[in-house]
């Protein structure tokens, strides 16, 4: 017993040097989206540069990535010619341009390449608001019928598709081929 | 001179003001809970500061929503579920009780508890140590009365 008791600053140092290290390895600004495992919040919101409108359920049928983005989001430039790839490979991105002018989106999409199939406007944020966005960049994933399956916050690039985005996409009818 | 002084000061204050949005309330009781919740609503981009101090969009966003749903007549309890569903459990500072917090607050009494369990085995450590001494005390005394009484 006594013997025991000598080991017992050890015994505690080591469990608090194992709750450190887990400490370390956790990322405090990770915050998973509450909508995870919800249908995409209703929304009816105009398609950018068109006079039509867009329901949440319009966008269901495939899994598809939907990028929040705007034009005055640094992050944004960065992540686009990423987003081209991906339309490139036929992934299909929905954009949804938050809290923006309308006007300049349409000439950032000019300049720079449109690799949305579709962008709707949500110029006040309150769909954004609905789905949880707190900034942008965020990506989030939904699968065939409109589910929420992850959220990405920040830009998404190669290494983000193939460890977080792209296993959404393996089972579905459009497997896009991640190369 | 002073009057161009003055307008400067005018205009700067105006700005500063500018900073963080001011509300109008349609009762004091309204503008009272309006502080509370801002300041028990964490930012979720600035994960620090709650959204009272914070200056970033989303911030201003949600004291929007706070003030909005305030002046509709929603409780604190309903405009706090309303950002909950959206922004998750995350956004207060006040944390419900479920399995991922049952260890933040079950802690404080758990340590508690095991520091009172120590100052109770403490006490009685030192008072056992006393009685033994105070009996060899008066063992001693006994031993130099008796001595000087046998000399």
């Amino acid at each position: 017993m006594q013997s025991l008791k000598r080991f017992l600053p050890l015994v505690a140092f080591l469990l608090l040097v194992v709750l450190l290290v887990r400490g370390l390895s956790l990322d405090p600004t990770e915050l998973p989206s509450a909508r995870l495992g919800d249908s995409l919040p209703d929304f009816n919101l105009p398609v950018l540069g068109e006079s039509v409108s867009r329901q949440a359920e319009d966008w269901q049928g495939e899994p598809a990535l939907i990028n929040v983005w705007a034009t005055w989001c640094f992050s944004c430039r960065v992540e686009h010619p990423y987003l081209l790839e991906l339309a490139q490979k036929g992934v299909t991105i929905y954009g949804l341009n938050y809290k923006d002018d309308p006007e300049k989106a349409l000439v950032w999409l000019d300049d720079l390449g449109n690799p949305y199939t579709e962008t709707v406007v949500d110029k006040d944020g309150l769909f954004g608001l609905d789905l949880g966005v707190y900034g942008a960049p965020e990506t989030y994933v939904i699968d065939a019928s409109g589910v929420v399956r992850h959220r990405h916050v920040g830009v998404v690039n190669e290494q983000v598709w193939n460890e977080q985005l792209a296993p959404y996409f393996e089972a579905g009818p459009m497997a896009g081929g991640s190369d | 001179m002073v009057r161009l002084l003055l307008s400067m000061m005018i205009f700067w204050s105006t700005q500063s003001l500018a900073v963080i949005e001011t509300y109008e309330f349609s009762s004091p009781d309204l503008k009272l809970r309006y502080k509370a919740l801002s300041q028990e609503l964490r930012c979720p981009k600035c994960q620090n500061q709650n959204i009272a101090d914070s200056n970033a969009p989303i911030s201003r966003d949600l004291r929007a929503i706070v003030h909005e749903q305030l002046e509709a007549g929603a409780t604190d309890e309903e405009i706090i579920e309303f950002l909950v569903d959206r922004y998750g459990e995350f956004v207060r500072y006040r944390p419900g009780m479920d399995s991922n917090t049952l260890w933040l607050w079950a802690a404080p009494i758990i340590l508690l508890i095991m520091a009172v369990a120590v100052v109770v085995t403490q006490i009685r450590k030192d008072r056992d140590r006393q009685t033994i001494s105070s009996n060899a005390e008066r063992a001693n005394r006994l031993r130099e009365k008796f001595d000087g009484d046998l000399s």
